[in-house]
């Protein structure tokens, strides 16, 4: 009988056909364009690296590599222990004082414009008197991604059954020892993905860091930008191209990591 | 039952870091948004002073304390710029809105009706562009769109145009861009809830007599609408307040309230006009992100 209702229409494979398509065709065009030899970026001139070799040529496009690499990863780190945290405080937690106001600052973040976000921090680091630079893109990062670790390790807490935890309690752990022996090793892959989606997301940013950075720290984002307003050039088909590759290793490695440990007995992470 | 009880007490001392850091960096921010969009526009942006000069902050933040007006709210409502900029923000948003939800309605659709060994393959389709740039995807539609670009040259070797179409700089450009690039978000919500749907539901409607169309809007369709609102929550709220898009794709003539408060703060360094606009768009959003607030909530914490 399942197998009725999961036949797929002529209807379906048509708007899953298309739909990918639609995803994926102007990521390829991009990849391919990266590698054409010809400087007009529309006629294609044979296959070629050049625009590769400016890139790495080309000394401030590395400095803001550079800068958003490390914002990126002590952002990421800043995030999914705050995010993590958070998480467990609020499927841990019973109902805390001013739980409601909690939960709602983490989930506004999601989809609260960004230039909101941008503008509200950045006020708030002048009022502060703090020097803008990688310091405050790190710290408005941190803000935005740890609120996506959070629904990310939440909804995984969420789902986890608890007689291992009251196990481990009856067995004469403490609460923290209990949630490091029983909790920690079945939400590691949740914790894990949360940490690389905060990478993303970090390493994506435009708005936020715009708002928030110094001059002379820009962010690879803001680079790419500044290029882009200024029309299509083959050295960003090659940057961009860079980055995807990188992206898609990551989510490769994540996905065989949580095969791994869904291998194990646990179901895999969302995300 | 005893770990349920047992966990909560360090639990709540684990809110506590990021309680903190929320408060600070979330909440009391919009605090000064709110007092500078209150403060003087004059006063609080001295000329001369390059826009990330700490001095022009420090005045901004100190004139707020002294002399609270309404006056950038009156010139929002005076003059037309602002006005128009919110009304086409509206209507962009939910313009877009319903595209994706027509796009992706019928993508989620066939992907929970895909053999379930397939299933996590496709979702990880439909996720791997949401990881990569969002400046990438919206950069790749200009290789796509401009004057002799992809989609030009196809379309005169079809003969289907005389001459190369504009495309960049328009309306459509910019609807495409934000489809492409909000596409995931539609999908997930709904492919979540669909997925989730009982096949025996659609087995019973057949039993009794409805064709799979009538299947469909009598019981899958109703069904799904928590994935709907999800979906349109999660599209529709940033839309409003986008920036990077209409800047790349759409033309200068008529600008979104994302533009408007990027120019003012940027380009004419009126902090005050920048953060009342801020403002406006908050208000605007409110409920909107109070019904999500509440849907995530509940998909969250309903199962506990």
């Amino acid at each position: 009988m399942a197998a009725r209702a999961s036949r797929l229409t002529r209807f379906n494979i048509a708007a899953l056909a298309l739909g990918f398509a639609f995803l994926y065709l102007p990521i390829v065009i991009l990849v391919i364009y990266s590698f054409n030899a010809s400087k007009l970026v529309t006629v294609w001139g044979g296959w070629s690296l050049r625009w590769y070799g400016d890139f790495f040529n080309d000394q401030a496009m590395l400095a803001a590599a550079w800068m958003s690499l490390r914002v990126a990863l002590v952002s990421a780190t800043a995030a999914t222990l705050l995010g993590t945290l958070a998480a467990v405080a609020l499927s841990r937690g019973g109902h805390f004082r001013g739980r409601t106001l909690f939960s709602g600052m983490l989930y506004a973040p999601l989809v609260m414009p960004e230039v909101i976000t941008g503008l509200s921090l950045l006020l708030l680091f002048v009022a502060l008197d703090a020097e803008r630079g990688f310091w405050t893109v790190t710290i408005a990062h941190t803000t935005l991604t740890m609120c996506f670790v959070a629904v990310v390790v939440q909804s995984r807490l969420g789902s986890l059954d608890r007689s291992l935890e009251e196990a481990a309690m009856d067995l004469g752990c403490d609460p923290v020892r209990a949630f490091f022996a029983a909790t920690v090793p079945l939400i590691w892959p949740a914790v894990a993905a949360g940490w690389m989606l905060a990478c993303a997301l970090s390493l994506d940013d435009l708005v936020i860091a715009s708002f928030t950075t110094g001059p002379g720290s820009a962010t690879l984002p803001i680079r790419i930008y500044s290029e882009v307003r200024l029309g299509v050039k083959p050295e960003i088909n090659a940057i961009c191209t860079l980055i995807i590759g990188v992206v898609t290793l990551v989510i490769v490695a994540a996905s065989l990591a949580s095969k791994l440990s869904s291998a194990r007995g646990e179901s895999a992470a969302p995300l | 039952m005893s770990a349920r009880r047992i966990f909560t007490r360090p639990a709540r001392i684990a809110v506590l870091a990021p309680y903190l850091w929320m408060a600070l960096f979330f909440l009391v921010p919009f605090g000064f948004v709110v007092k500078i969009s209150l403060s003087q526009t004059a006063i609080a942006q001295p000329p001369y002073l390059p826009v990330f000069d700490l001095a022009a902050g420090w005045s901004a933040i100190k004139a707020a304390f002294v002399a609270l007006s309404l006056d950038n709210f009156r010139l929002l409502v005076s003059d037309n710029l602002y006005v128009l900029s919110c009304l086409r923000s509206v209507i962009v948003a939910s313009v877009s809105t319903a595209i994706l939800l027509a796009i992706g309605y019928p993508i989620a659709y066939g992907m929970a009706r895909l053999p379930k060994s397939w299933q996590p393959l496709a979702m990880m389709l439909v996720i791997v562009p949401f990881w990569t740039s969002f400046l990438i995807r919206i950069y790749a539609w200009i290789n796509i769109l401009q004057h002799d670009g992809l989609l030009n040259k196809i379309l005169l070797a079809l003969h289907v145009v005389a001459a190369p179409v504009v495309w960049l700089s328009t309306d459509t450009a910019m609807f495409v861009g934000i489809v492409y690039s909000y596409l995931p978000f539609m999908i997930l919500p709904l492919y979540a809830t669909l997925a989730k749907l009982q096949p025996s539901l659609l087995e019973a409607a057949a039993d009794l007599g409805a064709s799979p169309r009538r299947a469909f809007w009598l019981v899958t369709f109703p069904l799904s609408l928590p994935g709907v609102g999800a979906g349109v929550l999660l599209c529709f709220i940033p839309i409003v307040g986008e920036f990077v898009i209409p800047d790349l794709l759409a033309g200068s003539d008529s600008i979104m309230i994302g533009q408007t408060l990027w120019l003012e703060f940027f380009t004419n360094r009126d902090w005050p006009v920048a953060s009342a606009l801020a403002v406006v768009l908050l208000a605007l959003l409110l409920l909107p992100l109070l019904i999500y607030e509440r849907l995530q909530r509940r998909q969250l914490e309903g199962a506990q």
